[in-house]
């Protein structure tokens, strides 16, 4: 017979997940807090998202030419970074400082480090720091949903500065200030349930993350042991979306199930000590930024057990 | 576990960690197995099974007849190998099978004869000693695919002891369906040869292992055992790969194979049922391993179905024999997809671990280009031995083979969940193989 027949190394078959397709449910996954944000926070809340998003995905086309590596747009990873970022930023944000934390995420984060699957830090949470560092006044400018008035009144900056508190239903449904994704946790929710549900992600990082604050919230926090006072924890501020969307990115949490137990609690832990006792009423993004940088460390303790539990190489 | 009365098939869940799931495309379940009758030639390959090849001993022109011995050696870890055909050997020289080494091998023309080799007589067995050396005389290797010879692995070095027989039912690669035939076809058989290892060997009780998709197979094994107390039928979870070995030992008995020793260390030998089941037809005729059940699948073939094939056959004429190709075939198997071997040319032949030959399309063979890893950690989810296939991936890359040592690579069973299961597609096992062979060579 003519025709070359190819010979390969088995296996010979491959399952047909192909890191586009997570990227695309994670997209798919982020719709309904994205529509929320819009549908709180209007047209200027739509604008920021589209600018963060096609200026991530030009930053990565253009810096990968600059560099002379090959067109990575396609993954759709630098679409999904630029769509966490903008979820994760005021609503009433200039957008040109969108753009300045698109550049920062994709070509500092990810690109100068080695592009996908090489970043030390989850590249849209060290953007929205960066950012609130550079542009503090205006980071922090939360915005009424359904007006144009800006304020500085988040849930937890009430919670820890007194004075009356939205109701338990209101935060859930996301009729709150807040950054444009992370206000509505019915959206968030029904986002992560998809993403358990399509095996993209595991359990354990958001229940264990949320789990922890909400323990620690109990018993350090100031409302007394029977107080709704941590729900208001778990439903305020970035929890859900940094416990859901944020925390779970593949590459900067640790690779085995008892790593990401360790690598969940200790962010609970940091969200929570940044929440109580220090003047930032939100720990979300610093907790989870530190716990990546600390994953390498996580990774070289809880490798698994040799199987037949050989003596040491 | 528990038993809930011997003989009685248990519900035993997954207990092994990781492993992945792939189409079970068991299209040939249904298919009673075909005889395939003499082909034009027969290629006997002297390295047909792990350990010492065989020496030819037969040399162009001689007449052989079938069940012949034409190839052995003095090493312990080998087995004999026998004419499936009577007719004239035509060559005997050294070609290229499948690995980059040149075998020798015994080209024969058959006469269409089948003349029966003078010696070939049930064996006379009453003692250990003479059950060893019978089976070695069958010339039988590990049917399930891994070729270890038989008569080394039923006689356990002193030091351990044996408690269980496995027989390994569970077939986990997609396509192959030639051990499920046996289950439904040679029932009996089966256990008349776990009866005589059982027997001889001095294990006290032996327990089938078989994947739960196979639910028929399950109810007539668990008939034919329901007097026989030593023997039990276990219906395991389909999941792959159930029929490794230490995956198998794992699941039927809680007991992990440490690292570089042995199924008997912990108390286990593993034989495969259609081992077995050779086994007890040599016991009873004396004709020893001279043909075998091929699965032919794939979407390339006209007529999948299970066949009955003389060793040595080429897998064209076995291709042939069921329809040829519907489309021009880009790659063939031998074995399953998840580990079976690429061959270069239809003109190799059947040996005596074949269980299956597949002829893929362009269209399924074609391979996806890799893309950067992500730490998506799915490798690691799957691997059923505990290993960061990831991770070994990276070091063999940077050539930095110690490390890799050091991080178990040589613990890997290549089962190839690790690749299967990588969404960037990369090619882990294959540089896990790599890695295992610049450190052979270093340790040279």
């Amino acid at each position: 017979m003519d025709k070359q027949l190819l010979v390969s190394s088995s296996p010979h078959i491959r399952s047909d997940i192909t890191t586009r397709r997570l990227m695309l449910d994670v997209i798919i996954a982020i719709m309904p807090a994205s529509f929320a944000g819009v549908w709180f926070f209007g047209t200027k809340a739509a604008i920021l998202i589209a600018v963060t998003v096609i200026s991530s995905v030009l930053f990565e086309y253009i810096i990968r030419k600059v560099f002379k590596r090959n067109n990575t747009v396609s993954d759709l990873s630098a679409a999904v970074t630029g769509l966490l970022l903008a979820l994760n930023l005021p609503p009433a944000l200039p957008v040109w400082m969108a753009v300045v934390g698109s550049f920062f995420a994709i070509v500092v984060v990810k690109q100068l480090f080695g592009g996908i699957g090489q970043n030390f830090v989850n590249p849209a949470l060290a953007a929205r720091a960066m950012l609130l560092v550079s542009y503090g006044s205006k980071m922090t400018s939360w915005s009424e949903p359904f007006t144009d008035v800006v304020s500085s009144a988040t849930p937890l900056a009430i919670l820890k500065t007194g004075g009356e508190m939205p109701g338990l239903w209101d935060m859930f449904l996301g009729k709150i200030g807040g950054s444009l994704g992370e206000v509505s946790s019915l959206a968030l929710i029904i986002g992560g349930i998809y993403l358990f549900a399509r095996r993209v992600i595991s359990w354990h990082i958001p229940v264990i993350y949320c789990g922890t604050v909400f323990i620690l919230a109990w018993i350090l926090g100031a409302g007394g042991s029977f107080t709704l006072y941590p729900v208001y924890h778990i439903l305020g501020g970035g929890l859900l979306i940094g416990a859901i969307y944020m925390a779970t990115d593949y590459t900067t949490s640790p690779m085995t199930r008892k790593g990401m137990v360790i690598y969940a609690v200790g962010c609970g832990l940091l969200t929570v000590l940044f929440r109580l006792y220090t003047n930032m009423p939100e720990g979300v993004s610093y907790a989870i930024l530190l716990m990546n940088v600390a994953v390498p460390l996580i990774d070289r303790y809880t490798k698994p057990r040799r199987f037949g539990g050989g003596a040491n190489a | 576990m528990h038993y809930e009365g011997m003989g009685l098939v248990i519900m035993i869940l997954r207990a092994f960690k990781g492993g992945v799931h792939p189409p079970e495309s068991k299209n040939t379940a249904n298919s009673e197995t075909l005889q395939m009758g003499i082909p034009s030639k027969i290629i006997i390959p002297m390295v047909q099974h792990i350990g010492a090849p065989c020496k030819p001993l037969v040399k162009k022109g001689d007449t052989v007849k079938v069940g012949q011995v034409i190839g052995d050696t003095e090493s312990y870890v080998s087995a004999p190998i026998h004419s499936s055909v009577s007719g004239t050997v035509t060559s005997v020289d050294t070609r290229i099978i499948t690995s980059n080494q040149a075998i020798m091998c015994i080209e024969i023309k058959p006469d269409g004869l089948q003349e029966v080799a003078e010696d070939i007589k049930p064996p006379v067995i009453q003692s250990r000693e003479d059950f060893l050396k019978a089976v070695r005389a069958s010339g039988l290797t590990g049917l399930g695919g891994a070729g270890f010879p038989a008569h080394v692995k039923l006689n356990p070095p002193k030091d351990t002891n044996v408690d269980t027989l496995i027989i390994n039912a569970a077939e986990c690669e997609p396509y192959i369906t030639s051990d499920y035939r046996e289950c439904i076809e040679n029932t009996q058989n089966i256990i008349d040869g776990i009866k005589a290892v059982l027997k001889w060997t001095g294990v006290p009780r032996a327990i089938i292992g078989i994947e739960d998709n196979k639910p028929e197979a399950v109810r007539k094994l668990t008939e034919a055992v329901k007097d026989i107390p030593e023997i039990t039928v276990q219906s395991v979870k389909t999941i792959y790969p159930q029929g490794a070995e230490k995956m198998l030992i794992r699941t039927l008995t809680g007991r992990e194979v440490p690292p570089g020793k042995l199924p008997a260390n912990v108390g286990c030998i593993v034989m495969n049922v259609t081992s077995v089941s050779l086994l007890a037809s040599y016991l009873k005729t004396g004709m020893p391993l001279i043909k075998k059940r091929v699965t032919v699948d794939g979407d390339s073939v006209k007529n999948p179905a299970n066949v009955e094939v003389l060793i040595g056959t080429p897998i064209k004429e076995v291709f042939d024999f069921c329809g040829g190709f519907a489309t021009d075939p880009g790659k063939i198997i031998m074995g399953g997809p998840m580990m079976g071997v690429a061959f270069y040319s239809l003109d190799l032949p059947v040996i005596k671990n074949t269980n299956a030959i597949l002829a893929f399309s362009d269209k399924l063979a074609g391979l996806s280009d890799e893309t950067p890893c992500i730490r998506c950690g799915r490798c690691v989810e799957a691997c059923p031995v505990n290993l960061l296939p990831f991770e070994l991936d990276r070091l063999v890359r940077a050539k930095k083979f110690e490390e890799a040592q050091q991080n178990y690579i040589l613990d890997c069973i290549e089962c190839g969940s690790c690749s299967y299961t990588c969404p960037a597609k990369r090619l882990i096992t294959q540089s896990i193989r790599i890695g295992k062979d610049a450190l052979r060579r270093m340790a040279k």
